[in-house]
């Protein structure tokens, strides 16, 4: 058993989860996504189990860190929160259908690092700069951010297709209701900024003790405070001015936008300290 | 309320609006995408060559070049600052009786008619009177949630308890955090510095220069620079560098530390981080030199700048220097020696011979050819010198800013209250429970949920 071979068992293992979901919207079937609760439970522990064993793999080349330092172990450790946060979400707040809205995004997060050619899931040694504690500090806190994020992501998706007079005959009226919706997305929004916040400030402290400078307006540094300020409006309008719905919705689409902007563009598009990962 | 009518109030409510808040947030948003896109701290040319001369000079008027210094930036942080401190000295003078009450005025009514209202039935609760019921969701209520004031109503009576009347104070915990924040910038800019240096194995300074400025800045010691290494791991990449450096006071040595990348040096307020590395120019090395009509050569030991006269006394070779990176045709073939190849009556011609190919100059099909045979193999360290006074304002910041968003969003004003109300039919009072708080309206719901179904089995 190696963790490449976990890791793809735990791809095929989400993707049957979203076909769960997805299949017991499509069929109003609640048994269905029960089902693919427990398939995701099953996901994530192979998840897990890829992440320790690649953890341990790399310590037996010879040169151990934790498995948080590249682009393909990001988006498995990605992978790995929102599955982990959606866990949680459903067994406190008993709402399995909203799972149609996270399983694919948990399946294609962990597909992509598998299949895009361009992304190596070599181990790899760590470059002197990423030798520190705070490497995983500043990963699990970003990446905890980024799943509260995701979820609220993909429940905004519900605003927009809900329909809104209860009595209509549709797939989309067994949706949770308004209320519970708007709290979810909200929630989540709290869990990721605060989330982010210490994902920020741990990036900060770590790059203070690496290169002597807390904040240097790297493209990263830049679009994580350009994420932090979009979701900074988005509490501030829902606590101060009392916007709810489909409006709210927009904004938490914006920030999840700049989300994968910061994690995806800045990588590709810009150059910076975040080059490697 | 405060009347709008006078000028200055109507600045202060601008000042003091949620809106503004917005909109600068978007502002800000919006316009830090464009550092991130155009290109920072360039120099003229590469402006030129990329937008033009019209997009160069809309770039120095605007400081795009260097925008997150901006005018414009700086003013739209500026602004936030105000809105901040308005806004907050605005809604705590609002607020601040309800922080701080001389005395908890209850209302049961509004704890009468909440939504998340639950009604208790005991069971076994026959047998009880009114003072023993009483007496016992006095004391449930002070263990659970805190001290307990009662009302008497007209139908009976009410227990009231609140905790975290406090907690109302986090959002002005987080935006003192910012301010906190944004001041340990600014000291870091007035009062600090950040500077590179460079320094060859045995050399030594006590000058640094200004990283933007290039303005020299002098030390309160020297830094002597003993020994450095680089170690590389088996696939090539580099693992670890470590820079061995004396800090010397008033002549006298103080001590010598081992610096590496993620373990600096701080000392005096000024911090010492090892940033890069390179070849440093070797002042000596050995060259051979043939001349390939007659296959005639010698070895020659040289120092920078010296010159041998080339076999057969047919003209001299000079050692004029080294670079680090010589570009041969759009490659960079890395550190490479430089000299001068004067054969008499003929036009010298500069060679060029990287290290990593020692035969490179064969290649040029010259009547000499020059070899490197062997030189000292010395490193220069690159060290990145700063000094922030402003370091330690800014990490109170971070650790306000996450209790502050702690305490808001997780953690709330809470009242619960137990009415109690004479029951005409006879028996003990007929019990309810509800509760408040000043925000997650769900949790509280679950809450009394769960309180109600304690009560319920006592």
């Amino acid at each position: 058993m190696n963790h490449s071979l976990l890791l793809s068992a735990a791809t095929f293992i989400y993707a049957l989860a979203s076909v769960f979901y997805i299949g017991s919207f499509s069929f109003k079937k609640k048994v269905l996504a029960k089902l693919g609760f427990w398939v995701i439970v099953i996901g994530l522990l192979a998840n897990t189990g890829g992440i320790i064993l690649r953890w341990v793999e790399s310590y037996q080349m010879g040169y151990g860190h934790a498995p948080f330092s590249n682009m393909y172990e990001s988006l498995v450790f990605f992978s790995w929160t929102v599955a982990a946060l959606y866990v949680f979400v459903e067994l406190k707040y008993k709402e399995s259908i909203i799972g149609v809205f996270v399983s694919p995004l948990i399946f294609l997060a962990i597909a992509y690092a598998s299949f895009d050619p361009s992304i190596s899931s070599k181990i790899s040694p760590l470059i002197p700069a990423l030798k520190s504690n705070w490497l995983i500090a500043h990963v699990i806190t970003c990446f905890l951010g980024y799943a509260g994020f995701g979820l609220a992501f993909g429940f905004s998706f519900m605003y927009f297709i809900k329909p809104k007079n209860p009595n209509v005959e549709s797939i989309f009226a067994k949706l949770p209701d308004w209320d519970v919706i708007d709290e979810l997305t909200y929630q989540m929004i709290v869990f990721g900024f605060l989330f982010l916040t210490i994902g920020i400030i741990t990036g900060s402290v770590w790059a203070n003790s690496a290169w002597g400078k807390y904040w240097s307006w790297d493209p990263k540094e830049t679009w994580s405070l350009i994420t932090w300020f979009v979701y900074a409006i988005f509490l501030h309008l829902r606590l101060m001015r009392g916007w709810h719905g489909a409006k709210l919705a927009i904004v938490s689409i914006f920030g999840f936008v700049a989300v994968l902007f910061t994690y995806f563009g800045v990588n590709y598009l810009l150059s910076g300290l975040h080059s490697y990962g | 309320m405060k009347k709008q009518n006078t000028f200055s109030d109507q600045v202060w409510m601008f000042f003091a609006s949620v809106k503004l808040s917005v909109y600068t947030l978007v502002v800000l948003a919006v316009t830090s995408i464009i550092g991130t896109i155009v290109l920072q701290n360039g120099s003229p040319q590469a402006y030129i060559k990329l937008y033009g001369e019209g997009g160069y000079n809309l770039i120095k008027v605007l400081g795009i070049d260097d925008m997150y210094q901006a005018w414009w930036y700086l003013g739209l942080l500026l602004l936030l600052c105000i809105n901040i401190v308005v806004c907050s000295i605005e809604r705590l003078t609002k607020t601040w009786k309800i922080l701080f009450p001389k005395k908890i005025s209850v209302n049961p009514n509004r704890f009468a008619g909440s939504k998340n209202r639950q009604n208790i039935e005991w069971s076994n609760g026959g047998g009880k009177d009114n003072a023993e019921v009483s007496a016992a969701c006095k004391a449930f209520l002070s263990k659970r949630v805190g001290r307990v004031i009662e009302v008497e109503t007209n139908e009976g009576k009410v227990l009231y308890a609140e905790k975290g009347r406090w907690t109302r104070l986090g959002v002005y915990v987080v935006h003192a955090s910012v301010l906190l924040l944004l001041a340990g910038a600014l000291i870091g800019a007035v009062f600090g510095f950040k500077a590179s240096l460079r320094l060859d194995e045995g050399q030594s300074a006590d000058t640094v220069f200004d990283s933007k400025t290039r303005m020299p800045i002098k030390l309160p010691f020297t830094i002597r620079c003993n020994d450095f290494h680089v170690k590389f791991y088996d696939t090539g990449a580099p693992e670890e560098f470590r820079s061995n450096l004396t800090i010397s006071e008033g002549g006298k040595e103080s001590f010598t530390k081992d610096i590496r990348v993620n373990h600096p040096l701080r000392y005096k307020g000024i911090n010492i981080f090892q940033a890069s590395y390179g070849t440093a120019s070797p002042n000596e090395a050995v060259f051979e030199i043939t001349d390939t009509l007659t296959q005639k050569g010698g070895v020659y030991t040289i120092k920078t700048g010296d010159s041998v006269e080339l076999p057969g006394g047919q003209g001299t070779f000079k050692f004029e220097g080294f670079l680090p990176h010589f570009d041969f045709r759009g490659h960079n073939l890395g550190d490479a020696f430089f000299g001068r190849v004067a054969v008499t009556g003929k036009e010298s011609v500069q060679i060029a011979l990287p290290t990593k190919f020692p035969t490179f100059d064969k290649m040029r099909k010259g009547q000499f050819t020059v070899v490197v045979k062997s030189f000292d193999q010395a490193h220069y360290t690159g060290l990145q010198v700063t000094k922030d006074p402003g370091v330690w304002y800014v990490y109170a910041g971070f650790l306000l800013m996450i209790i502050g968003c702690w305490v808001t969003f997780f953690m709330s004003h809470q009242s619960v209250c137990i009415g109690l109300e004479d029951n005409r039919a006879g028996g003990g009072p007929r019990v309810w429970i509800s509760g408040k708080s000043n925000r997650n309206a769900q949790g509280m719901t679950l809450k009394i949920k769960k309180l109600a179904n304690i009560l319920k089995e006592s």
